[in-house]
């Protein structure tokens, strides 16, 4: 404040230019600042160069086929390895956690905008938000040790019942893909409420009251003005959560048991996504090569989540282009 | 808003034409039994994490010997020892962290809100939304393949903090911008038309003006932060014994803590898995909610 009333350099030199000038203060500040921007440019394009210049070699020692055998041997007397189970396994337990968790959080975010008392939906908009705050840790402690008895029923009735399927076929295993989408679920809620309430929260009043005076319900009121002016919003709310639970590490960890036996395409077989895969061989990275392989499968995972995640911004740009 | 709404739900309609008819209104109500409904679901896990991390590990946190004492000579099968080794990493590793990150997720967003114009600007943002988006995992991959690989450096603490500054640059920046945003125009053309130059216009009425907002976007980065186990995992081997140097050495922390007692199946290692997952809770939460009540404090609200 001392700034405004006592002298400033301008004092001096009342000709001088009024905002971002050509003097010192100004060149190092913004230079602070752009080269602030250009180093976070400069971080995402080195996260993608050293992970493929440390993946390159790997796969040129792979003896396998990346993409189609699903085989995994790293040791040093040789690489082979592929990607389709973990590939298989981080897509099926985030599709499926986003299926479960994308109607709630829908139907949350209608309540903290749509139906709570105004007065208690920052507090209740919180409580959901809290849920993020628990380290994914303790999400897989919860779920392996607490929540995993209480879902073993319906797994085991599910693949009494719809076992042709394939889908959800028997032999049920200790720690599931299904149990891991859940626990996933539960942990990209709190994105997907937030974002979709941010824009059910836009929606015009003008739609909203439009609606109710020509005698619509609330729900009529919903289904009409808030939905159709949200749904890009929470299409790319959902792409944001998919990309978390496709990158979740720990959870997926602790909770789904790694399959010894031959690959199952079961939601209710165990299994590794590739980040648990990278996690749980963390300790036996080795030599330069041996990391070389897990690198190329968090290549994979960083592409995966890129594409998902950029995917999720055009939308958000697009809708802003409409609503503005 | 909410008055208008409600007027809809007991409606007291003056002609009957105005009156739903039965199928709609059964639908309203559904929809509404729903909406409800999913509110309670989506609080039953939150609920009931927090019971079972209270309930299995609150007996330890009342000993002071697990704030003072660290596992160093504790085995599986024996009760004792605390967790402070792992609570005093924790708390340096976020540390070192937000002094790396906090400059340049704040500078980034003076550049995005103040400097920014045009293609740069627009993919600096573009980078921050996929630094937001990346996996815990790839950040600690990425520095293992600079860190370990490339420089042949050994595993410690410094190089988890290097994880997890990539973690926490997109929450400082985006939390940062958005209260920048924040601060009226007015100000900053005061400030100007008294012959203010624009640096120190912006250090000293929009970063001021902003600060507390600021502060919160930190601490929900730090708790962001705190909690994440994959780096720990790949580039932090976890230590019983107490360990400050960020150099040399394995330091221990609250995730990996938990993640090695879990390894063990004897009751006392048990234990102490969910009473350092209490504390690792009651620290995140501790600054989610100071966090919380600083944002409060806000000169500029939206």
């Amino acid at each position: 404040m001392s700034t405004i009333t006592g002298h400033s350099e301008l004092d001096a030199e009342p000709s001088g230019d009024k905002a971002s000038t050509g003097r010192r203060g100004d060149r190092i500040f913004g230079g602070l600042a752009t080269g602030s921007g250009v180093f976070v440019i400069l971080l995402v394009l080195a996260v993608a160069g050293f992970l493929l210049s440390q993946a390159v070699p790997a796969l040129m020692d792979n003896k396998a086929s990346f993409l189609f055998d699903r085989i995994w041997t790293v040791n040093d007397s040789g690489l082979a390895f592929g990607i389709p189970d973990l590939l298989y396994v981080t897509v099926i337990s985030a599709l499926v956690a986003m299926i479960i968790a994308v109607p709630v959080a829908v139907l949350v975010a209608l309540f903290l905008t749509q139906y709570a008392p105004a007065r208690l939906a920052a507090p209740f908009g919180y409580l959901v938000d809290l849920l993020a705050a628990v380290p994914s840790i303790v999400y897989g402690l919860w779920g392996f040790y607490v929540f995993r008895s209480y879902v073993e029923p319906l797994q085991d009735w599910m693949a009494k019942t719809l076992g042709w399927t394939g889908l959800f076929g028997g032999p049920v295993s200790l720690g599931t893909v299904f149990l891991a989408s859940i626990v996933l679920a539960i942990m990209i809620l709190p994105i997907v409420t937030a974002i979709s309430r941010e824009v059910f929260a836009q929606t015009p009043t003008t739609h909203k009251e439009g609606a109710l005076a020509l005698g619509a319900t609330r729900w009529e009121m919903i289904r009409t003005a808030v939905l159709p002016f949200g749904t890009p919003g929470v299409i790319s709310a959902a792409m944001l959560g998919l990309g978390r639970a496709l990158g979740e590490t720990v959870a997926v960890m602790i909770i789904v048991s790694t399959n010894p036996g031959p690959f199952r395409f079961s939601l209710f077989s165990g299994g590794e996504t590739f980040a648990s895969k990278i996690a749980n061989n963390s300790s036996e990275f080795g030599t330069a090569s041996r990391a070389g392989a897990y690198i190329a499968a968090g290549l994979v995972l960083f592409i995966l989540t890129f594409l998902v995640n950029a995917a999720a911004r055009i939308i958000i740009e697009r809708r802003k282009a409409f609503s503005e | 808003m909410s008055t208008l709404t409600q007027d809809t739900v007991s409606p007291a309609p003056a002609s009957p034409i105005d009156k739903p008819s039965s199928m709609r209104v059964v639908k309203d109500r559904v929809a509404t039994v729903a909406v409800y409904a999913a509110f309670v679901l989506a609080l039953i896990p939150l609920v009931w994490i927090l019971y079972t991390v209270i309930d299995r590990g609150a007996n330890l946190l009342f000993d002071s010997t697990w704030w003072t004492n660290s596992q160093r000579g504790m085995i599986a099968r024996r009760e004792g020892g605390g967790a402070y080794h792992a609570i005093i990493g924790t708390l340096l590793q976020a540390a070192v962290t937000a002094i790396i990150a906090v400059p340049i997720g704040v500078f980034t967003a003076i550049y995005l809100v103040e400097y920014g114009r045009g293609k740069l600007a627009r993919a600096v943002s573009f980078m921050v939304d996929i630094l937001t988006g990346i996996p815990s995992i790839v950040a600690a991959l990425f520095v293992y393949a600079l860190w370990v690989t490339t420089f042949h450096f050994e595993r410690v603490a410094f190089a988890v903090c290097l994880a997890l500054v990539l973690l926490m640059i997109p929450v400082v920046v985006r939390s940062t911008e958005e209260m920048l945003k924040l601060v009226p125009n007015e100000l900053r053309e005061a400030s100007y038309a008294l012959g203010v130059p624009k640096w120190k216009t912006i250090f000293k009425i929009v970063l001021p003006t902003a600060f507390s907002g600021i502060v919160t976007g930190v601490l929900l980065g730090l708790a962001r932060v705190m909690g994440e186990t994959a780096p720990l995992l790949i580039l932090g081997p976890y230590a019983k014994s107490i360990n400050t140097d960020m150099f040399s050495g394995f330091m221990g922390a609250l995730p990996t803590m938990i993640n090695q007692e879990r390894s063990e199946a004897y009751g006392p290692a048990v234990n102490r898995v969910w009473a350092a997952a209490l504390t690792l809770i009651l620290l995140v939460m501790l600054l989610n909610i100071a966090g919380r009540v600083i944002a409060r404090t806000n000169k500029v609200s939206r």
